[in-house]
């Protein structure tokens, strides 16, 4: 069985009074990619926003309930060093405008007002955007603006920019949503070639993603999880009835 | 038909008319700039600009000590009004929905309001009086008053139009919230920001009343900021209202310096708000 590297434990979450996660359970295997899919408004992204409390920071939001790293729990640690361990990537592409391709990408450094020696930036900054698959693209404009590149690219930068401070899991947060199909497939290859070195979890609704780039799939439905399993037995042989019926399309 | 024609004619007078009327608003601007310009052009030369003015009947004075003292004041206005205002803009963005800040926004508003000889009139009370002696920074003081509300409603308009992803983004790095708000937040909407400096500074370049009884005027050059201080406005209004041929000249010269210097300032935030 493979190692758990993150698990939530009776995690639910609030807007308000408003009960939108009920009492998760699940374990999330280290080095391969699980989906969480489902129908809008299951409360998937609230799910991975909690794991690295995210979602904390809109007004009224809470949680109860237990995240573990590694056996450790997240509440009990700062916000801010969860966040460095657990990246995140959004639905739409959001580099930062200011900023030329290169210091987007080592942003994770310099806002925090960490210095490092000019090499190990260079390094940084080149195996990140190798990782990404955007190296070759970028290669002689890193000091210019990000704002010329297209979405696609943007969002690998994004990712670059995550990647660049070497997190042990990244949260993709529909990632492909705002993408043409080009460069959702690139993405998806990036997926599964980033697996190797990063926990990935991605947040989907769209069926057919889960199915080509991940290993282990949660299926939820408002707010609850109804399975959590290998993701080839769960689009064959699914256990839940719902399960099946979200997969040939019945509802969602 | 008759219908399609009478509308017809119906559109072409109204866009007559807002043609005109928009037109008649260039006028009197186009005329208040072309006089002071004829006026005040033959009074501009290096003299003028270096020299102090001179004594009754002596020929070459200049306004230097006006030109001064009014860099002087904008520069402890800004210095003063900008941090000030610049933060409570950001508090203002920050905390959209608390009872402070709702306070806070009418106060502004309020404050909008005040005419500026009554903040004069404070900074006399507050300033002057506790102080013993009129002075550039009482003048500052009731300038800055009048720079707060535009800063802020600037800063906190601006913040509002930047995209709440670029805040997350940082965030999730694990980047405090500090740090966020001085090197991702404020970056991005730094241009508007500047733009509101600068508006507000154009609002307090002229700004005569509240100057009369704080830092009251000074014949001489100074430089201390806890003395009297002589300004443009102040002094072309002492100036346009004595008898002296001279002096009106003068003033012309110095009105010149002043719409140029504002109508500079407009111009750079124009640039600015392009961007």
């Amino acid at each position: 069985m493979n190692k758990t590297i993150l698990k939530t434990k009776k995690l639910s979450a609030y807007f308000g009074k408003e009960k939108v996660l009920k009492d998760i359970d699940l374990s999330f295997p280290e080095k391969k990619v699980t989906a969480i899919m489902g129908p809008s408004g299951c409360g998937k992204t609230t799910l991975i926003r909690c794991i690295n409390r995210m979602h904390e920071l809109i007004p009224g939001a809470t949680i109860t309930g237990n995240v573990y790293l590694h056996d450790e729990n997240i509440s009990a640690l700062n916000p801010i060093l969860v966040r460095r361990k657990i990246g995140m990537v959004f639905q739409r592409p959001n580099p930062f405008p200011t900023m030329s391709i290169y210091d987007n990408v080592i942003a994770g450094y310099k806002l925090n007002g960490l210095r490092l020696p000019k090499d190990e930036m260079n390094t940084i900054v080149e195996d990140s955007l190798k990782k990404s698959a955007m190296w070759d693209e970028v290669k002689d404009t890193l000091h210019r603006k990000g704002s010329f590149l297209s979405g696609g690219q943007q969002q690998r930068l994004c990712i670059a920019r995550a990647l660049a401070m070497k997190p042990e899991v990244i949260l993709l947060d529909e990632p492909t949503s705002a993408l043409d199909p080009k460069a959702t497939s690139k993405i998806e290859e990036l997926i599964v070639e980033l697996k190797d070195t990063v926990t990935i979890l991605i947040v989907t609704h769209n069926t057919a993603q889960a199915a080509r780039v991940s290993d282990f799939t949660a299926f939820m439905y408002v707010g609850e999880l109804i399975e959590f399993g290998n993701t080839s037995k769960m689009f064959t042989v699914p256990d839940n009835k719902m399960t099946e019926e979200y997969l040939t399309g019945k509802f969602g | 038909m008759r219908h399609t024609k009478f509308r017809i004619a119906a559109n072409r007078i109204f866009q007559g008319i807002i043609i005109f009327l928009s037109f008649i608003i260039i006028v009197p601007l186009f005329l208040i700039i072309l006089h002071i310009v004829v006026n005040g052009i033959s009074a501009i030369n290096w003299q003028f600009l270096v020299s102090l003015p001179a004594p009754m009947g002596e020929k070459d004075g200049g306004i230097a000590n006006a030109i001064v003292g009014t860099f002087i004041i904008i520069i402890i206005s800004s210095i003063l009004a900008i941090p000030v205002g610049v933060l409570s803009g950001i508090f203002l963005y920050e905390y959209k929905n608390s009872k402070l800040s709702e306070v806070i926004r009418m106060c502004v508003e309020v404050l909008m309001g005040v005419p500026s000889i009554v903040l004069g009139i404070i900074a006399y009370l507050w300033i002057v009086l506790s102080f013993g002696s009129f002075s550039a920074l009482s003048g500052s003081i009731a300038l800055s008053i009048m720079m707060l509300p535009v800063i802020i409603r600037t800063t906190e308009e601006t913040l509002c139009l930047i995209p709440d992803t670029l805040r997350e983004a940082s965030l999730a790095l694990g980047v405090p919230y500090y740090r966020t708000i001085l090197k991702v937040i404020v970056p991005a909407g730094f241009s508007g920001i500047l733009t509101g400096i600068l508006l507000s500074i154009t609002r307090i370049a002229g700004e005569t009343a509240p100057l009369l009884f704080t830092s009251f005027g000074n014949p001489y050059m100074n430089l201390n900021i806890f003395k009297p201080t002589e300004t443009l406005p102040h002094l072309i209004y002492v100036y346009a209202t004595s008898p002296y041929k001279q002096w009106h000249n003068a003033a012309w010269g110095a009105s010149f310096i002043l719409v140029v210097f504002v109508l500079g300032l407009n111009f750079i935030t124009k640039i600015l708000v392009r961007r």
